[in-house]
């Protein structure tokens, strides 16, 4: 309840800019020169001072990434991407890794600081912090800092930064690199894994319940920088993680590419929870600037009884392109989507999951929330399948569209395969208006109109803000309330 | 309290006139019963009090408090103290009924300049209402009018009315839907709110309400126009003869 108040007031409180991460972070960069070949690729793995195999992995996913073609069937559109005007990589000098946080530039500290993402474990320790959450924090193409590791390590879950797993736990990366999303699944996935820079790496043993809630934050600062994430999850037989990401970067005119890839691996009996919280700059409201959000995230049901949960809640980038998908291989185990994506102004969203049945009991829910605004455009795109010998496969989905205004659009694209006759799949859909009269209800109460607004839509999205994990659920709801700031009228 | 002069309105998507040079004073302490055939105009009157930017108001004035009311939007004459208990109450998904009661009372307690209602305050006020309403809490953790029956419906309405305390309380077809065992906690909780700082205005169609909440004065509407006014006795007249005579006289 008192979210819901804290929404009002944090609307209330912005006036023109309603993106508050918009800063920029002054501070000096080393850059890779502008542009994309085999040197920049060598240049990238040799700041990250990575193995041979690493470097021959890159290259080969470059060599095939020059024959492949930018994908077109998303309902998204925007002007020719010249991926030779891009920095592949840039970090603030004198990082070249994560560090002691006693080490790193206190103006990097600060920006995080800015950005409410706790980085002191002391203060966390002390209570200064309310929740104990580890952070990795990654800043262009670079993890700064990453909080708890040692008392993670004691439990024996290995928390750190993409590049230092490579260096440190090389058979562990190398056994599960690539292994749910291959190297040449799509386009930015192929061109990912050939420039990929930073990003989390996970391992929780087996048996293990990892003690604490684990986190990356991401921030994309330098102008005209890709930021190419890439992230590893692997939970072996009954351990059990939950892993939340956060993003923002600064109001800039020109676009700005995000292509990240995110792996997870659930062996028998364990589980696996992802919750996305997207704040990328969304561009102005004719559509100027933005990032370009093209992300491929999977999750592999490897073993039995495993489950996989993708939680999402999408506010920000100009263009949205992300399918949080799971393959169900393991026999009974569990795939879940619960979405919700908020377009105002000129955003562009093409979001959805794919849950793929290969195992026998296999079950899988969905639960998609659109909200459009302004001039946006938002569609949800699905596709659930059943394998030949998926026997009782089940999949639940529905997909509720909510508009706001008479100048966007709610698209929902949903594609269902089954190739085995005992599965059960499901698929509800609705499209609504807040209505004239709901409004005009709230109002009577003396609910002022844009107050009712976020209350009618945090109403609408609560099956899924219930996914969340406490601290974002009310962040969500937050966020929910400015992005939808300036809807009406 | 309230003084309606020479009211005319229209729906502003097709310009229908609805209201026709609509003339009634309702004063403090009093309870006024608006009664008429279908079609006269009642239902648009309260939407019109409340400020429902549907309907336009070409001529006339509208003023409460003896200042006009014309130029405020519906969430400032909320807060002003016009309370409008709905003939069908708007279904909010996934909002509780807790929830939006508490949101209602601390934005029109923000418009007044106060404090936001503690926790321990607001469940106390409310335990307190529902009680008297024969409203059981568990029913308040569901979405607000979801699901309600027609009786739920309209008890959440005058629980509203009587936890947001208005000046002006308009009823608009409160009994409709209702059996007589929920007529008689609803019309209790109207008469409890009854006092001589507040006004009650009541539309029905039927004679019935008005047993239970005895109105001051009573009112034909007929074609947008007040076509006569007088005590209850006018109501019990109506439902004896119906609307022919009044407005063969009116005519």
């Amino acid at each position: 309840m008192p979210a819901v108040q804290e929404t009002i007031d944090q609307v209330r409180q912005i006036d023109v800019d309603q993106y508050k991460y918009g800063f920029e972070t002054l501070i000096e960069m080393d850059k890779a020169p502008k542009g994309l070949n085999e040197d920049i690729i060598r240049f990238i793995s040799a700041k990250k001072d990575e193995p041979e195999w690493m470097l021959e992995w890159r290259l080969d996913a470059y060599r095939r990434w020059l024959t492949m073609e930018e994908p077109s069937w998303a309902r998204v559109e925007y002007p020719q991407i010249d991926f030779n005007d891009i920095y592949y990589y840039a970090a603030p000098k004198n990082q070249t890794g994560p560090k002691t946080i006693d080490e790193v530039d206190p103006e990097l500290l600060a920006t995080y600081e800015k950005l409410g993402i706790p980085l002191r474990e002391q203060e966390i320790l002390a209570g200064v912090q309310e929740s104990k959450v580890a952070v990795d924090a990654v800043f262009d193409s670079i993890s700064v800092v990453t909080t708890f590791k040692e008392e993670l390590a004691k439990a024996g879950v290995i928390f750190m930064s993409i590049s230092e797993a490579i260096r440190e736990h090389p058979e562990l990366v190398r056994k599960y690199l690539g292994s749910v999303v291959p190297v040449t699944d799509n386009y930015y996935a192929t061109l990912n894994s050939a420039v990929f820079t930073d990003g989390s790496f996970v391992f929780v043993p087996k048996g293990v319940r990892c003690p604490m809630e684990l986190s990356t934050y991401f921030r994309i600062n330098e102008k005209n920088t890709g930021q190419f994430e890439r992230t590893l999850i692997i939970c072996e037989d009954g351990a059990y993680v939950s892993y939340l990401e956060g993003c923002t970067a600064p109001q800039r005119d020109e676009n700005q590419l995000h292509a990240a890839v995110v792996e997870l691996v659930a062996l028998d009996d364990a589980e696996i929870k992802y919750s996305t919280v997207q704040n990328w700059y969304p561009g102005d409201s004719e559509g100027k600037g933005g990032i370009y959000n093209f992300v491929t995230k999977r999750g592999d049901c490897r073993g039995a009884n495993s489950k996989i949960s993708w939680t999402q809640v999408e506010t920000g980038s100009a263009i949205t392109w992300k399918y949080p998908s799971c393959i169900l291989r393991g026999d009974n185990s569990r795939g879940e989507f619960y979405s919700i994506a908020v377009s105002n102004g000129r955003q562009q969203i093409d979001s959805g999951t794919k849950m793929m049945h290969l195992g026998k009991n296999t079950s899988s829910r969905i639960i998609s929330k659109g909200i459009s605004a302004g001039r946006s455009n938002n569609t949800y795109r699905g596709q659930v399948s059943a394998h030949r010998r998926a026997t009782n496969a089940r999949n639940f989905t529905q997909c509720d569209s909510l508009l706001i205004g008479n100048n966007c659009g709610a698209h929902t694209v949903p594609y269902i395969e089954a190739k085995n006759a005992t599965a059960q799949f499901e698929h509800e859909a609705t499209t609504s208006k807040i209505s004239e009269d709901q409004l005009f209800y709230c109002m009577q109460r003396g609910i002022p109109e844009e107050e009712a607004i976020a209350l009618i839509v945090n109403g609408f999205v609560k099956e899924v803000i219930q996914e969340l994990p406490m601290e974002f659920a009310v962040e969500a709801q937050k966020l929910i309330g400015i992005s939808l700031e300036g809807s009406v009228g | 309290m309230l003084e309606i002069r020479n009211l005319h309105a229209r729906i502003a998507e097709d310009g229908t006139e609805i209201i026709r040079g609509l003339n009634l004073t309702v004063g403090k302490g009093e309870v006024a019963a608006i009664m008429g055939p279908n079609g006269s105009g009642k239902s648009t009157l309260s939407y019109i009090l409340a400020g429902r930017e549907d309907y336009e108001v070409t001529e006339g004035d509208i003023l409460y408090n003896g200042e006009s009311i014309l130029e405020m939007d519906t969430a400032e004459r909320a807060a002003a103290g016009i309370f409008l208990a709905f003939q069908y109450p708007v279904e909010i998904p996934g909002v509780a009924t807790m929830q939006f009661l508490k949101v209602a009372m601390n934005e029109q307690r923000k418009a007044h300049g106060e404090e936001e209602l503690t926790t321990p305050d607001f469940i106390r006020q409310v335990r307190e209402a529902a009680g008297a309403l024969n409203i059981d809490m568990d029913m308040l953790k569901r979405p607000l009018n979801v699901g309600f029956s027609g009786g739920e419906k309209k008890r959440a309405e005058i629980l509203q009315m009587s936890l947001l305390q208005p000046n002006l309380c308009v009823l608009d077809e409160t009994d409709s839907g209702l059996d007589i065992d929920a007529l008689k906690i609803v019309s209790d909780g109207v008469n409890a709110l009854r006092s001589p700082d507040r006004a009650i205005v009541v539309i029905t169609h039927y004679q019935r309400l008005l047993e239970h909440i005895v109105p001051d004065t009573v009112h034909v509407l007929y074609k947008g126009q007040v076509i006569k006014s007088g005590d209850k006795a006018l109501a019990l007249e109506l439902e004896n003869n119906g609307y022919s005579n009044i407005i063969k006289d009116a005519a």
